[in-house]
């Protein structure tokens, strides 16, 4: 693929993430100031609502989403900061095929995470 | 993958050293910088926010595994880091996509840059990016 093309979406993903990352930002350390999704009194990540957030398909999916979109910026941005060094064939073959496949690890794993917690939550008896 | 190279004689100093760029191109270093701040904490993020799939008594061991001033710390810079990368992260799509630079001029001496012109948007993404930080600074005085 082009780099322009992954540059795009580079560009793209940092948009998603300036609004979700924004929110989980808003909710996890703005609620002094802007109580957001924390229904229950205490801190964000205080367990009643970390479950309250668990049970709900919104927050599944915009993890998810989030997920994807951070690791390919995060990752896209850490590659070219590597290669800005001019390395050869070899090694830039290395970079990009590490980082993709670490990146697709880590996104079955985030993803499954997320998507299991609303059924997880379920299952403990919420 | 048909990525154009250019001989790199900076080598690593080339990530931070601004030269005769100025202020924006410390700014850029900056936002790498923190970029690389963040990648390393969400990585990091992924696995500590897993453990709330296995219950209550897992997230209690996982959370408290993370606790402390170092910690309380480490998560406000990781939250200015946010607050400055996704503000001056604005600013570079805005300038990279032709917003804030000025209309194109006949280059005729004495020749004129448009630095000038992307400095005040540089200038109001640090006040915007500093307010977030107070913000979320006050929240987690609060917080403690």
């Amino acid at each position: 693929m082009r780099d322009r093309t992954l540059w795009t979406w580079h560009l793209f993903a940092g948009v998603v993430i300036l609004v979700f990352l924004g929110l989980h930002m808003t909710i996890m350390h703005l609620d002094g100031t802007v109580r957001v999704f924390n229904p229950a009194p205490g801190e964000p990540i205080g367990w009643d609502n970390v479950a309250a957030r668990m049970q709900s398909w919104f927050f599944a999916v915009t993890y998810v989403v989030l997920l994807g979109a951070a690791l390919y910026h995060g990752l896209y941005g850490f590659r070219n900061i590597l290669l800005e060094l001019n390395p050869g064939a070899g090694l830039r073959r290395l970079v990009n095929v590490g980082l993709s496949l670490a990146g697709l690890a880590l996104f079955v794993f985030g993803a499954w995470v997320a998507l299991a917690a609303p059924g997880a939550f379920a299952r403990m008896g919420g | 993958m048909d990525t154009r190279t250019y001989p790199n004689r900076l080598g690593p100093w080339g990530w931070i050293g601004g030269g005769r760029w100025g202020f924006e191109r410390y700014l850029y270093a900056l936002h790498r910088l923190t970029g690389l701040g963040l990648l390393a904490y969400f990585l990091l993020h992924i696995f500590v926010t897993s453990a709330r799939v296995f219950g209550p008594e897992s997230w209690a061991r996982s959370m408290a595994r993370v606790t402390g001033p170092l910690f309380t710390w480490g998560e406000y810079l990781v939250f200015a880091a946010f607050a400055f990368h996704a503000v001056n992260g604005i600013r570079l799509a805005l300038v990279e996509l032709g917003f804030a630079v000025g209309r194109p001029i006949e280059p005729v001496y004495p020749y004129a840059t448009s630095v000038g012109r992307q400095r005040p948007l540089a200038l109001a993404m640090l006040v915007i990016a500093g307010v977030i930080a107070i913000w979320g600074g006050y929240n987690f005085l609060l917080a403690d």
